[in-house]
């Protein structure tokens, strides 16, 4: 049935529930994305980013589920299956895919070319989209002329000149180097704002996925771990993967009051109220070291061996064994000196409950 | 430390000796032929419309069975690099079958299979009149089926190297499977064809066995350079040993040609 175009009920943006299985890896992302926003997919390598971006432009077909664009089934894992070149999905490549023995301009005007629309004016089109990206005077220059940065631009150029329904990017800033990962982050934060249907953006760095997005979803092992605004994401980590993302120390326990107890037995203090089921998260910066247990204040206290000591910024950043499990502590250099920190010494760390975060599990 | 930075220092003499007398019987008999090549008369014998004959004939059959390997062989390389079906690998075995058949027994089947009596050369002449033995065709038909394998495996290997995911970036930016070879496979494996057309054409230009045997020998029609070096070698070893120095010249061009691609990556 390739080619058909059942029409559901469903409304517009993007509706999928993609079930794929490679080998010993499986996928199943239930995924909607509205018209007009921007989702960020954020996970660790091997989480089945890829594979989902794939599915959606029919690069691989799915096993079971559904992708339903703007009230169309592409595919229904039997006997729909509508091919990459028929559905209105724009794809930016993670290195860009430009075609080499192609201009800046003709690989612009190879999609409007394709759909159909005379050399002249797809050539119209493609000037159009190069100037929208800042890229007029390089429309001549062969992709290996173009710098990382400019190359991102004509990629991206290039999947809007189709005017897909759906946009989807592959780590788009993943191969530029830190000043111009800034600049491009920046104009293609515009872009992807002005297109008017749902927009899927690839990434595994944090940073990109905040920056850009309206809604973050994250996956790990195939599957969705925790979805929500990047505030909320970041305020509410729920695996260690996002914890470390957003930088904090996250611990899983009971609540009960305001303590939760951890399956180590130690029971940590918490501004908040919880009951049951509870994550407790705080900042490496409010975890203080001592060389001789603290006194007086209501803290968390805990006596932990020193794992390890790296640069973090303009601090130091200690990694703790011991008391509430594995944890994170940020001290001054000076701070540092003062403890003669070095790994494997004694030391004793604090954390004011109102530092803490507790929320349910 | 020392010693194990150099490898191509403390080669053992029981390999060094050989591999000189090879170098040497490799590179000698062409020496003789520049040796005893008339260079003050080459101009005239060139001119020789003997000489021009056999050579105009075997520019154009060569260019011919090119042409016509260009055509059949890069989709069969296509086919062969870039779908899986079964028997590919039994296909991909048959391609290189005149790789290693010796010539005559090629142009002896081109015969059994083309000639009047032949398995569709007697339909060929009954139904349409047509003969094909020891015509031109027949030259060029015998080129391109030893050369064909030339520009298949090199074509295959180009495919097989380029990076699919160009073509997928194309179709999703809606170009059709056909759009997709011609604009955007092609461009990316033209090195790759053209240094197999040009292997393609040496091969051709060289060929000798098939076409002696499938289209005969008859001047201007179906005498090629190589057949006519080996009929004046009889009558008049001089312009053998001349029209001998074009061919070789032929091959060192398409050495030079190939020197990126292939010499210089071993």
């Amino acid at each position: 049935m390739t080619g058909s175009t059942t029409r559901t009920a469903t409304g517009a943006g993007l509706d999928a529930h993609l079930r794929v299985a490679r080998g010993s890896f499986e996928l199943d992302l239930a995924l909607s994305v509205a018209p007009g926003e921007v989702v960020a997919l954020l996970g660790p390598n091997g989480a089945g980013k890829t594979t989902t971006l794939r599915a959606l432009a029919g690069l691989l077909p799915l096993d079971a589920g559904h992708i339903v664009l703007s009230g169309q089934l592409l595919d229904d894992g039997r006997s729909t299956f509508v091919r990459p070149e028929r559905r209105s999905v724009g794809v930016v490549f993670q290195d860009y895919l430009l075609f080499p023995h192609l201009s800046a301009l003709e690989n612009v005007a190879f999609g409007p070319r394709s759909r159909g629309v005379p050399r002249q004016q797809a050539r119209e089109v493609a000037r159009q989209w190069l100037a929208r990206v800042g890229l007029a005077d390089l429309a001549r220059h062969r992709p290996r002329q173009l710098s990382g940065g400019q190359a991102q631009r004509v990629a991206l150029a290039r999947a809007l000149a189709v005017s897909p329904e759906l946009l989807l990017l592959d780590e788009p800033l993943a191969a530029l180097d830190a000043r111009t990962r800034l600049d491009t982050r920046a104009s293609l934060h515009r872009h992807l704002a002005e297109h008017a249907g749902p927009t899927l953006v690839v990434t595994h760095d944090p940073v990109d996925a905040f920056m850009l997005a309206d809604r973050l979803v994250i996956v790990e092992d195939g599957r969705i771990v925790q979805s929500g605004t990047p505030a909320d994401v970041t305020a509410h980590p729920r695996t260690d993967y996002v914890a470390r993302l957003v930088g904090l120390n996250l611990y899983r326990g009971r609540g009960e009051g305001r303590g939760v107890t951890l399956p180590s037995g130690f029971v940590l203090s918490t501004a908040d109220d919880v009951a049951g089921d509870a994550f407790v998260a705080f900042p490496p910066a409010a975890v203080a070291l001592y060389l001789a247990p603290p006194e007086g204040s209501p803290r968390n206290t805990w006596e932990a061996t020193v794992d390890g000591v790296a640069r973090h910024g303009d601090n130091l950043r200690v990694r703790l064994l011991g008391g509430v499990g594995e944890a994170a502590a940020d001290v001054t250099p000076a701070g540092a000196a003062a403890l003669r920190l070095e790994p494997g010494q004694r030391v004793w760390a604090a954390v004011k409950a109102t530092e803490t975060r507790a929320y349910p599990a | 430390m020392d010693r194990r930075s150099g490898t191509g220092a403390g080669v053992p003499a029981p390999l060094i000796l050989p591999a000189l007398l090879a170098l040497l019987f490799l590179v000698l008999p062409l020496a003789g032929l520049l040796w005893r090549t008339p260079w003050p008369d080459l101009v005239a014998h060139l001119a020789d419309p003997r000489v021009l004959d056999a050579l105009t004939l075997s520019l154009l059959t060569a260019t011919l069975a090119t042409a016509l390997c260009l055509v059949l062989g890069v989709p069969l390389a296509w086919l062969l690099a870039r779908v899986e079906f079964p028997g590919r690998r039994l296909v991909r075995a048959l391609v290189t079958v005149p790789l290693v058949l010796p010539p005559v027994v090629g142009g002896l089947a081109l015969l059994l299979l083309l000639g009047r009596r032949g398995l569709l050369g007697q339909y060929l002449y009954q139904w349409f009149d047509v003969t094909i033995p020891f015509t031109t065709t027949a030259v060029v038909l015998a080129e391109a089926f030893v050369a064909l394998p030339f520009l298949v495996i090199a074509v295959e290997g180009a495919l097989r190297g380029a990076d699919a995911r160009y073509e997928e970036a194309a179709a999703t930016l809606g170009a059709r499977r056909w759009t997709v070879f011609r604009r955007v496979t092609l461009p990316l494996v033209a090195p790759g064809v053209a240094a197999g057309a040009v292997l393609c054409w040496a091969r051709a230009m060289g060929e000798f066995g098939a076409t002696i045997t499938f289209a005969g020998s008859f001047p201007g029609r179906t005498q090629t350079m190589p057949m006519k070096v080996y009929l004046l070698l009889e009558t008049d070893p001089t312009a053998a040993i001349v029209l001998s120095l074009v061919l070789l010249v032929v091959s060192v061009a398409v050495l030079a040609s190939l020197r990126d691609r292939w010499v210089s990556a071993a």
